[in-house]
């Protein structure tokens, strides 16, 4: 018997309009799990001969919604989103949290394959067994707040119209993509709640480019069964006592603690776009948000102990009517911080914004700081931009953020992202723009420097990593560390489960073992199963196309920015370590069994049951080992 | 035993939805949002109500059932549902001010908060959480007026909380 799982997915095939069920073999599921690693068996199975000639932006791309076996059972539900990134056109895994997760399991599936592209926009609506493509002409072009206002309307009309016995019902779980996605902006997201998002990887706009709006889940059943179940509960019990006993700083504060701490503290925050990275701007202490902004101090996803989100609402002045979620650390570092931006309310205004419009805040504030910087320099002129681009101004970036949503004027370069946007400007303006792009393989870096060496994020963090500049899953030697190894953090990933709430890193194997009733050690984890979905998630990255490919002797590197000295702060002076990172580079390709380009071997993947990757790769080694 | 009333303060509870889950495993042994008795419903993200019954003084859940499935348990004061007696008419469902009870999910009964007997599970885990969106009181010192008054809809509650907590333009196009 299958534990842990639903056992069934649900398969979208937009252009035919076709929807049916699959059943995943178990002995796949045990490979890879769920989530991220399951996602990049699933593309490479199904799109890996093509990868190349794949748009992530076309019909040809599937778009992967999938939770795995801790779902909902470990507290903090959450769900991966994948698919060809049109950000690094290769995989990542995107998790975002909400309650549809929680639902869409309840509904009897682990997990939703989208593939084609619909004539006209839609939405999915799933009810247990129900399911149905239904029309989204009416909300297509709606910012969030109103399309998740028409939607949880109209599903509750529609769930007791047609099942009035049950007495009222209770609202659906919702994904969806709001103008920038639509638009197929690079850098949309796709949300949930107001201002929940999956950002790295741009599967926003993988949903508009399929003209899918929205999905709506609604489940009745029961979570699937687990092999020991008293184990889980007790297991539950743990997480839940440590986070309420012993976290109280995180559960108090949340992410956003951050937001003074990492600039005055660490030294690692990104200011004006990263040309500084420390701030002693007490105005941005999590104390005055909670002062100033906050009206509600807990809020969570579904079994959440934690509950770190805040939610906060602008009542009067200028900024009246935003609501955002805090902000969490991200978005006050990159709708804050990054953007010269030093009040709460400035920053919960122009987050708000970037929510409303459905661009992730991360890669939306990347490429806000980086025009901001060229405007600074002279480059972009308020010609250029339309708008005098002044540091600190919220309104400002609120309309260029409104502008790159719709595609409008310089809007159209900036939504395809801040490595795309600086090829292109650097041909229009004739210099070379890329030493203003703080990314890693088309993806924006998340707001931890590594040049202080304070931080978490190792120095080959962001270069090396399959996941380009996510700073959730960052490359790193350790093991034994969530936050410091992706083959660690690809477990959260995999499981899916928030890792946030992952105090104890051995909780994830218990947790596995408890619900699957597979024994699953941490060696097999990193040694075989993690190793597998790095080596091919390695794979289709190098390989990428159509517009863009990576060199891993050019582009497994650090934004040259990190390794200019930090110009302000305790640790002024302090840069990334050329040696050291070459060195760290070179130490890691080795332990994952890779050659001395990043490559993995021949024998490496012989050893992971992966020779069918062999070809591919070969290909790409007569590329590098040839030039 | 100490006639008990979970009080609940809409506008701090924090979605966890904790309380759906131990409330479903006390009595279903599943984790089981839609078989829970106390839902959490987010209308309006932001905004999450939970909604469990409230024991109203007359009852009239009580009242509108026709098999007698329904009673009260002077007790505890809770709503006790007789599973073989009820028809799944939903006829307590039109007639609870709040709409609160609502059908098992697949089994031919309705699904009433039963205050654990006395020892309710949700308010045990909110209160563990400190997220305090419900606590224990004892019933008689609540005016039977006002007791009623929480058995209202969660759109109702909702618009109302939306108006204090995000500003009243926020009301429009809402529910
Ligand atoms: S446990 Fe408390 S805070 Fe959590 S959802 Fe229930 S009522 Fe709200
Ligand atoms: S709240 Fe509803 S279910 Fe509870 S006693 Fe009143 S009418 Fe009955
Ligand atoms: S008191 Fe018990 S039965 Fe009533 S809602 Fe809470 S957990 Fe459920």
């Amino acid at each position: 018997m299958l534990y842990g799982y639903n056992g069934k997915f649900i398969e979208v095939d937009l252009s035919n309009e076709k929807i049916s069920i699959e059943k995943i073999d178990e002995q796949i599921l045990r490979e890879y799990i769920g989530g991220r690693a399951l996602a990049s068996k699933i593309l490479w199975d199904r799109l890996g001969n093509k990868w190349e000639e794949v748009d992530p932006l076309g019909p040809e791309n599937l778009l992967l919604f999938l939770t795995g076996p801790l779902t909902g059972y470990f507290p903090g539900a959450r769900i991966c989103i994948s698919g060809k990134s049109p950000q690094s056109n290769g995989i990542v895994g995107s998790t975002v949290g909400g309650n549809f997760a929680m639902e869409l399991r309840c509904a009897g599936y682990d997990g939703i394959i989208v593939s084609g592209e619909a004539k006209k926009p839609v939405y999915l609506f799933i009810k247990d067994d129900f399911i149905e493509i239904k029309d989204a002409n009416h909300i297509w072009g709606k910012r969030g707040i109103d399309t998740i206002k028409i939607l949880i309307n109209e599903t509750l009309k529609e769930l007791s119209n047609k099942w009035p016995w049950k007495g009222l019902w209770k609202d659906p779980g919702i994904l969806y993509i709001g103008p920038a996605g639509e638009n197929k902006s690079r850098i949309a997201a796709v949300m949930s709640k107001w201002s929940h998002a999956a950002g790295y990887g741009g599967y926003g706009g993988v949903m508009g480019s399929k003209k899918l709006k929205a999905i709506v889940v609604k489940g009745s059943n029961s979570l699937p069964p687990v092999a020991n179940k008293e184990k889980v509960l007790s297991l539950i019990a743990e997480v839940c006592r440590v986070s309420i006993q012993e976290k109280d700083d995180w559960r108090r504060w949340g992410t956003g603690f951050g937001g003074y701490g990492v600039g005055a503290d660490t030294s690692s925050e990104p200011i004006r776009n990263w040309q500084e990275e420390w701030h002693d701007n007490k105005s941005f202490g999590v104390d005055k948000f909670e002062e100033r902004v906050w009206i509600k101090r807990y809020w969570g996803d579904d079994g959440c102990p934690t509950t770190c989100l805040k939610l906060s609402a602008i009542k009067d002045g200028e900024f009246k009517g935003a609501i955002t979620d805090n902000p969490d650390y991200e978005l006050q570092a990159y709708l804050g911080t990054n953007l010269g931006i030093f009040t709460p309310e400035g920053n919960v205004y122009v987050a708000s914004v970037v929510d409303d419009l459905g661009l992730c805040g991360i890669q939306g504030g990347n490429v806000l700081g980086f025009a901001a910087e060229l405007y600074q320099r002279g480059i972009l002129t308020k010609k250029d931009l339309g708008i005098a681009l002044e540091w600190g101004n919220p309104k400002a970036f609120a309309r260029l953020a409104e502008k790159i949503a719709y595609r409008k004027g310089i809007g159209n370069i900036l939504a395809e992202g801040t490595y795309r946007a600086a090829l292109k400007l650097s041909k229009r303006k004739k210099i070379d723009l890329m030493k203003y792009a703080i990314q890693s393989k088309g993806i924006a870096i998340g707001a931890h420097g590594i040049r202080s060496g304070l931080d978490y994020p190792p120095i080959i963090a962001y270069a090396c990593s399959v996941q380009g500049g996510d700073h959730t899953s960052v490359a790193g030697l350790i093991r034994e560390e969530l936050w410091k190894c992706e083959l660690s953090m690809l477990f959260a990933d995999s499981g899916v489960v928030c890792a946030f709430n992952v105090f104890k890193l051995d909780w994830l194997w218990d947790f596995l073992e408890a619900i699957t009733g597979w024994n699953i050690t941490k060696e097999e984890w990193y040694e075989k199963i993690a190793a597998r979905v790095l080596a091919i998630q390695r794979a289709l990255l190098l390989l990428g196309g159509p517009d863009i490919y990576w060199d891993p002797r050019i582009h497994d590197e650090n934004p040259e920015r990190f390794y200019e000295p930090l110009p302000s702060g305790p640790k002024k002076g302090k840069a990334a370590d050329k040696e050291d990172f070459l060195k760290t580079k070179s130490e890691y390709y080795k332990t994952l069994g890779w050659d001395e380009y990043g490559i993995p071997t021949s024998e490496t993947l012989n050893k992971l049951g992966l020779k069918d990757l062999d070809n591919v790769l070969q290909k790409i080694r007569n590329k590098v080992y040839s030039s | 035993m100490k006639q008990i009333w979970i009080a609940r303060d809409y506008s701090k509870c924090s979605g966890c939805r904790r309380c759906e889950i131990v409330c479903s495993l006390k009595h279903e042994g599943e984790i089981w949002p839609e078989a829970s008795r106390i839902r959490i419903f987010m209308l309006i993200p932001g905004l999450e109500v939970p909604h469990l019954c409230v024991q109203c003084p007359d009852y009239p859940c009580v009242e509108a059932c026709p098999t007698k499935a329904l009673s009260i348990n002077r007790e505890t004061t809770a709503v006790e549902v007789d599973k073989e007696k009820c028809i799944a008419c939903g006829k307590c469902i039109d007639a609870c001010p709040g709409k609160i009870p609502h059908m098992h999910p697949t089994k031919k009964y309705i699904l009433i908060c039963n205050l654990c007997n006395g020892d309710p599970e949700c308010v045990k885990v909110c209160q563990e959480g400190r997220w305090n969106a419900l606590w224990l009181a004892s019933r008689p010192s609540l005016s039977q007026l006002s007791i009623k008054l929480y058995a209202r809809t969660p759109q109702e509650i909702t618009k109302d909380l939306a108006r204090n907590i995000y500003g009243e333009e926020f009301e429009k196009g809402m529910i």
